[in-house]
This record gives C-alpha cells, sequence and structure tokens, in this order.
C-alpha cells in the first residue's frame, strides 16, 4: 500500500448524500479478480449514457475534476454493499483522499486498507470546501496528514481527526497482516481456551 | 479478558469473549469463528496470501460458496459469461490450493451463502462471524455477530483468524405489540428503516427486542437482521432463545448430543442483562405498522402500501428535495401520486433477504388459485438447493408454475444484476430484495422493495397493491 503523508491536489464537489458503493462501481464491474483497472467505471452509471459516451453534465468529465484527487460529498459515503471494489475504483481513478460529513462503516474502514484518507467534517466545513473546490484548478487542496489539518485556498487550515493506528498505517504504508501476525503466540492462546471447547470445526466429509 | 460486574448486552458478551488482545489505542485483535467466502470478493484476498506465501490459518473454520455470479436457469449447461466463469473458476482453483472446504454449483446444498451458513448449522449462535459481503449482519437473527467485511479484511482473516476492529455501540430497537394481519418482518424492518434511517446505525450494533421479534420465527429474524446494514449498522443481533435451539438442533455443522446442550447452556447466557445501556434505544408499536414498499432510490424511502409519494416541495432542505426530485425522475413516479395501483413489470421473489422457505410459504398462499397478470415476468429463486428441494416436497413449485412463474435454481440473481437475470431499462420491479438503489437491478431498473406476500400480490394483480386486500377475498 502507498504511504499518505501529505496531498496537494484539485478536488471535485458532489454534493450528494447517500451516494452507495453501487454508484462508485456497478455490480457488473465486479467481476474482475485484480484490484486495478475499476478506474474507467467508477460511477459509471452517471459518467457514460448507453452509448458509453461521456456524461458533460457530470462533475467528473468536466475539467479540472477530471484530475481530481480528492472527492467533497455530504452524509453517508459509501453506503450499501460492502465492496473493496469501490475504494479500488476510486483509487485507479486517482482519489486518494475522500470528504464527508459521514461515512459508512465498512467503506470507511476500506478506504483506509488502500491508503485512501477518508475525513470527517461538519457538513457547514464541507460546503465550504466544496466552494473552494468549485473554483477550479488553480483552487486546491492541501491534506495534510502528519499535521492533521488540511490548508484552504486562502490559507485557512481546518484540523481534523483521525484514529491514530490507522493514521500511524497510513503514513508508514503497512501492511497490518504483518502487524498481527507478530500476535501469533496470543492468538494461538486464545485457540486453546477451554471455554471456546464448543466451537466446532468444519470438515467436508460430514456434509454432502 | 476485562470482566467487569456491570450488566451487559449481547453484543458486549459476544464481543469480550472473542476479543484476543486489545491494542494501546483501544483497537481489538477480534477472533474470528467463522469466515465465509464466496467467489466476488476473494479473488485479491486469495492472491495477497499466494505473493506473500501465506497460508489460511484455519481452513476448517472457512467455508466457501459460489452464489452472486452464477445463473438460476439450467445448470447442466457451462457458464456462458466468461469472467463470471473465470471467477467461479478462480475460487474453486483457491479452495483447492488452500483446503478450504467449498459448496461447489453442482453441490445439492450450493445456495445464497447467508442462507446456507445458517441452513448448515455453519453458523452458530454466539460466534462471531464475517464474510467479504454487508449482508453478513443475516446471521446475528442467531445471536451471533456477524458483519460484512472488505476484501482486504477477508485476507487478513484468511491469514490470522482475527479481525482489527474497535467495539460498537449498542442500539436496541424494541417492537413491542403484535402485528397485524399481512405485516411480516420485512414490513418490520422497512418501517425501523424509514424512521432512523439509511445512516441511523452507524456505528452501531442493533439488537432487535420486543415482543414482536420474539415471536418472529428463524427466517423473519434473518430477514430483519439481513438488512441492519440498510440501516448503517455493523451488524443486527436477536438474543437467542428456544426458537434459535430448536432451529440449529441436527443441523449438519451443529453441535450433537451433550455438546449441543453445552453450548445451550452457554447460549442462554449471552441475552443483554437487565439494566445493561444501550447508547441509543428506538420502541416501535408492532400495531402501527402496515405492509410497506419503497419508493425511491434508498431504502430509507419508505411509504406504507397506503401511503402517497413525497413531494420536493415539502422539504425545507434543497439539497433533499433535489434528491426527492432524482429519486422521482429516476423512479418515474409523480411527486403525490398513491403508490399503490402502480403497475409494474417483474416480480422478484428471492435473494438474502427473502428466499428461505417460509418467504415461499408466504407467497405461495397468495398465489393459490390465482395467476400472475399479463405481461409481468414472475420469478422465484430460493435461497438454496436444500430450499428449493424442500418446497418442491411441499408441492409449492407446482402452485407457482402453475400460477405462471418461473421456478429458477438457487443463486443471488436479480437482487444485485451481475448475473444473467438483470431489469432492463425502465422496467419497474416488485423486489424482495434488499437494495433499491438506482441501477442495483440492472441499469436504469426501478426498484421497489417489499415483502414476499406483497410481491406475490403485485405479481397476480400486476400492480403494487395491498395484500390485505387479496388476503380477505380468500378468507
Amino acid at each position: 500500500m502507498d504511504k499518505f503523508t501529505e496531498l496537494t491536489a484539485i478536488a471535485a464537489p458532489m454534493p450528494t448524500e447517500n451516494i452507495d458503493t453501487d454508484q462508485i462501481i456497478p455490480a457488473r464491474f465486479l467481476k474482475t479478480i485484480q484490484r486495478t483497472g475499476l478506474g474507467k467505471n467508477a460511477f459509471a452509471a452517471q459518467r457514460y449514457d448507453a452509448d458509453g459516451n461521456e456524461n458533460p453534465d457530470f462533475v467528473l468529465n468536466q475539467e479540472p475534476y477530471r484530475h481530481a484527487e480528492i472527492l467533497i460529498t455530504y452524509d453517508n459515503l459509501g453506503c450499501g454493499s460492502s465492496r473493496e471494489h469501490a475504494p479500488w475504483a476510486l483509487l485507479d481513478f486517482g482519489i486518494r483522499c475522500v470528504i464527508a460529513p459521514s461515512f459508512a462503516d465498512i467503506f470507511f474502514n476500506n478506504c483506509f486498507k488502500n491508503g485512501i484518507l477518508p475525513i470527517r467534517l461538519p457538513r457547514e466545513i464541507c460546503d465550504e470546501l466544496m466552494d473552494d473546490a468549485r473554483q477550479g484548478s488553480n483552487s486546491r487542496l492541501t491534506v495534510d496528514l502528519e499535521r492533521q489539518v488540511i490548508v484552504r485556498p486562502n490559507g485557512e487550515t481546518i484540523a481534523f481527526d483521525v484514529d491514530p493506528f490507522r493514521r500511524h498505517m497510513l503514513l508508514e504504508g503497512l501492511d497490518d497482516i504483518g502487524q498481527t501476525m507478530a500476535h501469533d503466540a496470543e492468538i494461538t492462546s486464545f485457540e486453546h481456551r477451554p471455554s471456546r471447547a464448543w466451537v466446532p470445526s468444519i470438515t467436508m466429509g460430514t456434509s454432502k | 479478558m476485562p470482566v467487569t460486574n456491570s450488566p451487559r448486552t449481547l453484543f458486549d458478551k459476544i464481543w469480550d469473549d472473542h476479543v484476543v488482545e486489545r491494542l494501546e489505542d483501544g483497537t481489538c485483535i477480534l477472533y474470528i469463528d467463522r469466515h465465509l467466502v464466496h467467489e466476488v470478493t476473494s479473488p485479491q484476498a486469495f492472491e495477497g496470501l499466494r505473493m506473500s506465501g501465506r497460508r489460511v490459518r484455519r481452513p476448517d473454520a472457512t467455508v466457501a460458496v459460489v452464489d452472486h455470479n452464477v445463473p438460476t436457469s439450467d445448470r447442466s449447461k457451462p457458464i456462458e459469461e466468461p469472467e463470471s466463469r473465470l471467477q467461479i473458476e478462480t475460487l474453486e482453483k483457491n479452495v483447492a490450493e488452500f483446503g478450504v472446504p467449498y459448496f461447489p454449483l453442482r453441490s445439492a446444498s450450493q445456495g445464497i451463502v447467508h442462507v446456507v451458513g445458517p441452513e448448515q448449522g455453519i453458523s452458530l449462535p454466539g460466534m462471531t462471524i464475517v464474510c467479504g459481503d454487508s449482508h453478513t449482519s443475516t446471521h446475528g437473527a442467531l445471536g451471533s455477530l456477524a458483519f460484512g467485511i472488505g476484501t482486504s479484511e477477508v485476507e487478513h482473516v484468511l491469514a490470522t483468524q482475527t479481525i482489527l476492529q474497535k467495539p460498537a455501540k449498542n442500539m436496541r430497537v424494541s417492537v413491542e405489540g403484535k402485528v397485524g394481519p399481512g405485516v411480516t418482518a420485512k414490513d418490520i424492518m422497512l418501517a425501523i428503516i424509514g424512521r432512523i434511517g439509511t445512516a441511523g446505525g452507524t456505528g452501531h450494533v442493533i439488537e432487535f427486542a420486543g415482543s414482536a421479534i420474539r415471536d418472529l420465527d428463524m427466517a423473519g429474524r434473518m430477514t430483519l437482521c439481513n438488512m441492519s446494514i440498510e440501516a448503517g449498522a455493523r451488524a443486527g443481533l436477536v438474543a437467542p432463545d428456544e426458537t434459535t435451539f430448536a432451529y440449529v438442533k441436527g443441523r449438519p455443522f451443529a453441535p450433537k448430543g451433550e455438546a449441543f446442550e453445552q453450548a445451550c447452556d452457554y447460549w442462554r447466557s449471552l441475552a443483554s442483562d437487565e439494566g445493561a445501556y444501550f447508547d441509543t434505544e428506538v420502541t416501535l408499536a408492532a400495531e402501527e405498522i402496515v405492509p410497506s414498499i419503497t419508493w425511491g432510490t434508498s431504502p430509507q424511502d419508505v411509504l406504507p402500501i397506503t401511503g402517497s409519494v413525497p413531494s420536493p416541495s415539502d422539504e425545507a432542505d434543497p439539497a433533499r428535495a433535489a434528491q426527492i426530485q432524482r429519486a422521482l425522475d429516476y423512479m418515474g413516479l409523480e411527486a403525490g401520486q398513491t403508490i399503490a395501483g402502480t403497475p409494474v413489470d417483474v416480480v422478484f421473489i428471492g435473494s438474502c433477504t427473502n428466499s428461505r422457505l417460509e418467504d415461499l410459504r408466504a407467497a405461495a398462499d397468495v398465489v393459490r388459485g390465482r395467476h400472475v397478470a399479463e405481461g409481468v415476468r414472475a420469478m422465484i429463486v430460493p435461497g438454496s438447493g436444500l430450499v428449493k428441494h424442500a418446497a418442491e416436497a411441499e408441492g409449492l413449485d407446482k402452485v407457482f408454475l402453475d400460477a405462471g412463474f418461473e421456478w429458477r435454481e438457487a443463486g443471488c440473481s436479480m437482487c444485485l444484476g451481475m448475473n444473467p437475470d438483470r431489469l432492463t431499462p425502465g422496467q419497474r420491479c416488485a423486489s424482495t430484495s434488499n437494495r433499491n438503489f438506482e441501477g442495483r437491478q440492472g441499469p436504469g431498473g426501478r426498484t421497489h422493495l417489499c415483502s414476499p406476500a406483497m410481491a406475490a400480490a403485485a405479481a397476480v394483480t400486476g400492480r403494487l397493491c395491498d395484500v390485505r386486500e387479496l388476503v380477505k377475498e380468500t378468507v
């Protein structure tokens, strides 16, 4: 996973609530066995018409937002399906940071696992940042994870919260499986607790 | 593990019993008892294991099944769509390489992962259960802590049999009283989502309680917990009780004999203690819930079937008004129109929400002696091969076939539009599935979520309608 330290980039405004993961990447594109290549179909239903032509009204088809690396939305971003294809599609499009008043839990989690920083900020602040974003290519936002601030084009800074463990993993670009495997002895000891004796093992000989 | 004397909730107890280690910042390494795997969200996880030379830590706690991609028509033919075929073949290669137990397409027990888990006794009370699928919340009906995870977490669980998480907040949704005729678990859940909204449960695990919940059979409890994710919750739970134990007893992978009795003693101890603290409490009166239907493109867009579609002009927040207008446009509905009477093109009875034997019986009760309306395509997709077999043993297949329904093979089918069963643009569907998002059942498709009985009523009348009127006629 790529590190996330500081990002200065174009932000795309999407002033919509409840953007679900089916919108971010429709199910028909989930047939891949890879993590990459989904960016071209991110937001497919809104981005393309029935013939596959770009819809000029959709923000990510407009300049400079085709090059956006930050997405700003309203409440409950990423609700619905747990598909990690949603953050993969965003990442493959070029998005490294998503900002919203609230997120669905699984999507929020999936972002961190892929080097995308999700930031929760109050709706009024999201509105201010959307106003910044609407000013186009000269209006970049800087997201500084080390200092936990967003720097607006006017120089004003907005502080944000992030879970310390997840911040550390992002700043270092760490794989959490390796970290957990370092606790192998504790996991093994847990598995041998007498209170767990009731949990059956699954072997396929016992069923058809 | 820290055991305190203060009263604990069902969620607290299951959580505490699975904490391997609490890290400095409060993140827990949580042990996972059951990991269910399907073809869509696992290929990249197995590939990750392979690239880093890791193995599956507990193949004997892992079960794989194919469901999302599979055609629900004739199974004797090879799968036509090459990408679907590749995904299924990839799963088969992975389960063979890593030694994971697997229900293949040809197995009589194949079906939707959230139907198969409980049906086989793989999912049991008191367990932690994960799957790379948001509807894993279904298994919470057994009194297990079950939640959906992403593919990176699938890989984490395969490698370590644990997950990294902080405890959720506790929410209790109590439904007290008795529901009226024609009101099912689906209507209760749609009413709950309509009340708390699709983000109402964010950060919480919901325990469903109250007399109306206790009265539900296991299929109904699964419907309820299944859609917890549609309320934004991490998981849904119902405390295990005698209904649960009677369901679990004798299932292929459940404990047997004395081991079963001992397990029941443990499961009984899990119920929330008197005075346990819930961060959020919501109460509904069962008598006030009527057969429900969604009108828009979010599961919170719920109406009683007797109701009218909202109007953007009733909404003060301009962003919300714009979203109502957009939903109306997408759904092809007029502001303020009554929802009953809207003609449908397709009826889909199936999905991990409503494809169990009890669901099919409820639909058959409405269909018996009637015929699918002209011009309507109506399909029944049983949740598993075993459900299909059991329904046929009762003659339900005949009821549906005689009425002009399609009687299909088990799979996710038209719930999510990634197999051949899809809506075409503009088609309107009464569906027993769980999501009415734009394009969910196929690009441009229009979904109205409802119970199996309501969907059956739509099939035979050709319109969204109040099932109570049909049932009245029958009585």
